[in-house]
């Protein structure tokens, strides 16, 4: 048989999903009662007297509950999911507005009605008194703190890090040239086309909760819901059913809907569901990236940075339930493959009176590549040097791996590096793209009054983060083999390479393997799907599980045959001695005697009861010994695996109408070893395509009082096929960890890093022009051209002002 | 009119008649999915710019999201269950996707199997060009499109070999 490990199998999943039989949330539940909620119009006010007195006539109503119809623990704020000592002043919601709201889209009001159009006729009868108070928007009014988010928070900060390699405030005040550049990246969000949602049953004869909900972690659901509704654990299941996207948004939890709607379900004796509509989507779920950074660079004639020092300022939205790891993974992961000779990074992260700010694919990566990419590109024109020589020049080299960059990063371990080959990846790159040949691309193109740039940037991402996963695989009789591991898919394609692997490992054909993600039935413990994570963790584990599964296997069918362990293996699902095809039982056959019977379910499992025979001076069952042929194991690395990567670009601007176009595209990317080539290269180009938005199009478009005026598809400029590049040429690189069985890195957000960075790189060279902002409209890039005529042509190291372009 | 009067719509939906009584604002992509339990068609941002909610009416692509149950009576309307051959067999369009990867998370890909769909009566044979414009109108977040464009293609190629096959039996 031959390896599916590696293999650009088709998916697996897709037959239903192309049949219209997927099971999204909002298809399940039909007779559930809907959820409507009245929302904050105000960015910041107190909250007066709630009149629902004209609602509770609409015809369908059930309930209408606001904070004071709350008891015990649901009345509580949110829960703050990842402490930190640094996040001095972390503030949560509640699940409906106590008294004050802090963003346009805070839930006040949970109307429960028979269908959503019922629900939303009583809510719009719904009358609330606010009482407006100033409204801090964007990252420079929260520094600048004329007004507070929250009066107890002083200067807004929610908390405020300082981490330091070495002494670099001395080795740029040492440098021979310094650089200082102010580089801002606005706000954007996930948008996956399914919004979110939740769906719950209480069962009224066995007193337990049943929860569907569209999120990146179904153990973290259970655990919170559990809590507050004062439940056991064992009496809540929470079941993901297929999910439309996550991208970051669906890890954060429990949402203040995913605690109402179980509590409502349970007080009402019937199934409640909610499923939030696009503006819902854009008000009240999740956004990220806004920050504004200083950074002054010290570096030599060469071009080696001395020393680095990065100030940001991250703008954390109205609460901070997922904690500071977004600030943290910029401030740690901005270093991408090189090695400054000191750095010093210090931010604060800030509350505004937006909605709250947790990761989105990439997770403060981009922020960071485009902090150093730029910081790179700087020193490059400021010394006459070629951009990708001054980078080789900054490279960590492949003998100084494992690369302790002396950090703690975002899973409070080491920031140490363990494995990569930057060189080799950027030769591959300049190879694909034709690095040192554009100069007679662009020439020619000048002939023809085209105006064409080329840029190039890199990452490193730390993938794969702990604490663990789990997986546990089981041959049934039938020789079927289920494979359960607890994190969620969201479209990653995990069930089919996860069965890649078992079939790899136990020796069966992959048409038997059915997996199972993110149901807390099948599997229990689990930490959730994010930071380019299931396929180093789960996948490890269902590695695992399945070499325990067939060690079980083995041991059986040797003990059946009289022969040794070491001499058997498994081939096409039939357990054999080596060589021997014509001694080979079926693995189900050995799950059949596995299990010693007193009762025969049918003419097989006759085989296994207790007049069959067996060796009668032993237990049925050895001391040590369990029935069937299972394998349950854990995975724990001791930290992270770090992922590389490198995208260029080539633009061209239109000199007249500037606009942007995307002529080629190329990545070079090393996720270690690959399951499967051909899922790597969709969550490539997925990446990509969400880059392409960040870099070009995408904004959230606040006015000052708090107002989001971009709330729609019609506005939020998402790319259609339009916008994304017509190719998306990739190379790929593998230097295998050596942090896991099978020396996986992690691949799912990899697209997205550079792309900021990466599309700067390339307008600036066009252009002539600093670009120290993202995203660039064609209308930023006319204003830019307009700002920098008559003056000459600067270069990325210019200090230049940065605006909040877009407010 | 009330919002609690309701009106009797009759649809020929995936070649099943089917009465429905539904209120006059019901929208058709609600009265598939919850009326009629067709969740296949998904609904992505209820404003008709996502495309995820596109089914065929009397063979036209349209957005059932912007289109009242009421105001179909009487059509035809394929959805993605419809797609599928009566022997359980993928659509040339449906097979195309599985062939080229053409879909991660599968939320969008509803429609744009009936927005393929239909284009292809119309432009059996699409360049490259012409495979980016059939599906200019759709929303994926997932793929990039990259395998979109070719699955395009690739449901081009399959429509004519299933032709070819049929002509030669």
């Amino acid at each position: 048989m031959t390896s599916m490990f590696g293999e650009p199998i088709a998916r697996l999943e897709d037959d239903r999903l192309l049949r219209g039989n997927g099971a999204y949330l909002d298809d399940l539940g039909h007779d559930a009662l809907a959820c409507a909620f009245v929302r904050s119009p105000h960015a910041h006010a107190r909250v007066g007297e709630i009149d629902v007195s004209d609602a509770l006539g609409v015809d369908g109503v059930v309930a209408i509950y606001t904070h004071e119809d709350l008891p015990g623990r649901i009345a509580e704020p949110l829960p703050l999911l990842i402490p930190h000592p640094a996040l001095t002043h972390g503030r949560t919601g509640y699940p409906l507005a106590a008294g004050e709201v802090n963003y346009v889209g805070e839930p006040v009001v949970m109307v429960v009605a028979e269908d959503r159009y019922l629900a939303e006729d009583a809510a719009e009868r719904i009358m609330v008194e606010y009482e407006p108070l100033p409204a801090v928007v964007g990252v420079d009014a929260a520094r600048k703190a004329d007004h507070l988010v929250h009066d107890d928070v002083p200067g807004n900060v929610a908390g405020h890090l300082v981490q330091s390699n070495g002494d670099a405030a001395a080795a740029i005040a040492a440098a021979p040239h310094v650089l200082e550049l102010d580089l801002y990246v606005e706000r954007s969000a996930s948008t996956p086309l399914e919004g979110r949602g939740v769906l719950a049953r209480w069962d009224t004869e066995s007193r337990r909760l049943r929860i569907w909900t569209s999120t990146q972690t179904s153990t973290g659901v259970r655990a919170a819901v559990a809590a507050r509704l004062g439940l056991a654990l064992a009496d809540v299941d929470v079941i993901t059913p297929d999910v439309g996207g996550g991208f970051g948004v669906k890890i954060v939890h429990p949402w203040p809907e995913e605690l109402l709607v179980p509590w409502a379900a349970r007080l009402l004796g019937r199934p409640v569901k909610f499923t939030e509509d696009r503006i819902e989507h854009f008000l009240a779920s999740a956004h990220e990236r806004g920050q504004r950074h200083r950074v002054r660079v010290g570096f030599d004639d060469q071009g080696r940075v001395l020393g680095l020092d990065v100030r940001f300022w991250h703008d954390n939205g109205a609460y901070i339930p997922y904690g500071l790891i977004v600030p943290i993974i910029t401030s740690t992961q901005l270093l991408g493959p090189y090695k400054p000779g000191a750095y010093r990074v210090e931010f604060s992260s800030l509350y505004t009176n937006t909605v709250i700010v947790t990761p989105y694919r990439g997770a403060g990566r981009p922020q960071g590549a485009f902090v150093m990419e730029r910081t790179m590109d700087a020193i490059a024109a400021e010394l006459g040097f070629d951009r990708a020589l001054v980078r080789e020049r900054n490279f960590i080299q492949p003998e100084e791996m494992p690369y302790d960059h002396g950090l703690i990063f975002q899973d409070g371990r080491p920031l140490i590096y363990d494995s990569g080959d930057y060189p080799a990846a950027l030769a591959k790159l300049k190879a694909l793209v034709g690095w040192d040949d554009f100069e007679a691309v662009r020439a020619a193109a000048r002939e023809e009054g085209r105006r064409l740039g080329i840029g190039l940037a890199c990452y490193v991402e730390g993938t794969g983060v702990g604490p663990y996963e789990g997986a546990h695989v089981v041959v049934e009789t039938s020789g079927k083999v289920k494979v359960a591991t607890g994190l969620t898919s969201q479209g990653q394609g995990h069930q089919t390479v996860l069965a890649q692997i078992v079939a790899d490992e136990l020796g069966v054909p992959i048409g038997d393997i059915d997996v199972v993600t993110g149901d807390t039935r099948a599997f229990g413990y689990a930490v959730g799907t994010f930071a380019s994570r299931t396929a180093v963790m789960s996948g490890s584990a269902v590695a695992l599980a399945a070499r325990a599964a067939r060690a079980k296997a083995i041991s059986v069918a040797a003990a059946a045959l009289e022969a040794s362990p070491d001499d058997m293996e498994i081939v096409a699902g039939q357990v054999r001695i080596k060589g021997d095809p014509e001694s080979g039982i079926a693995i189900g056959t050995v799950a059949v005697l596995s299990n010693p019977l007193r009762y025969a379910f049918d003419e097989a499992a006759q085989a296994a009861t207790q007049f069959a025979g067996g060796d009668f001076d032993k237990p049925p069952v050895a001391e040590d010994d369990e029935p069937g042929i299972e394998g349950r194991k854990f995975f724990s690395p001791v930290r992270s695996t770090f992922a590389a990567g490198m995208h260029a670009v080539i633009v061209e601007t239109d000199p007249q109408t500037a606009e942007i176009k995307v002529l080629r595209y190329c990545v070079v990317h090393d996720c270690g070893t690959l399951i499967n080539p051909r899922i790597v290269e969709g969550q490539i180009h997925g990446g990509v395509a969400q880059g392409v938005g960040g870099a070009l199009y995408e904004r959230m478009a606040y006015d000052e009082t708090g107002q989001l005026q971009n709330a729609s598809f019609m506005d939020f400029l998402m790319p259609y096929v339009s916008e994304v590049p017509k190719g998306i040429e990739i190379d790929h690189l593998e230097t295998p960890s050596p942090l896991n069985p099978l020396g996986i890195k992690g691949a799912g957000e990899a697209g997205v890093i550079p792309s900021a960075a990466v599309f700067a790189a390339a307008i600036e060279d066009a252009e002539g022009i600093a670009i120290t902002s993202m995203p660039i409209s064609p209308s930023d890039l006319f204003e830019l051209r307009a700002a920098s005529r008559p003056a000459s042509r600067g270069a990325a190291g210019a200090p230049r002002d940065s605006g909040d372009r877009g407010r | 009119m009330s919002e609690s009067e309701l009106f009797d719509v009759r649809l020929t939906v995936n070649g099943v008649v089917r009465d429905v009584r539904v209120p006059a604002r019901r929208l058709l992509s609600d009265c598939l999915r919850h009326d009629l339990r067709l969740t296949g068609t998904h609904v992505g941002c209820e404003h008709g710019v996502c495309g995820a909610c596109t089914v065929l009416v009397d063979g036209v692509a349209v957005r059932s999201c912007l289109l009242l149950a009421v105001s179909a009576d009487g059509a035809a309307v394929t959805t993605v269950e419809g797609l599928t051959g009566q022997d359980g067999t993928l659509s040339a369009v449906q097979q195309a996707f599985a062939d080229c990867h053409g879909l991660q998370c599968g939320f969008c890909t509803p429609g744009f199997l009936t927005t393929i769909t239909a284009a292809l009566e119309e432009n059996p044979r699409p360049t490259e060009e012409e495979a980016r414009e059939i599906i200019g109108g759709n929303l994926c977040r997932c793929t990039g499109y990259q395998n979109i464009v070719r699955a395009v293609r690739r449901a081009a190629e399959l429509t004519a070999e299933r032709a070819d096959r049929e002509g030669a039996t």
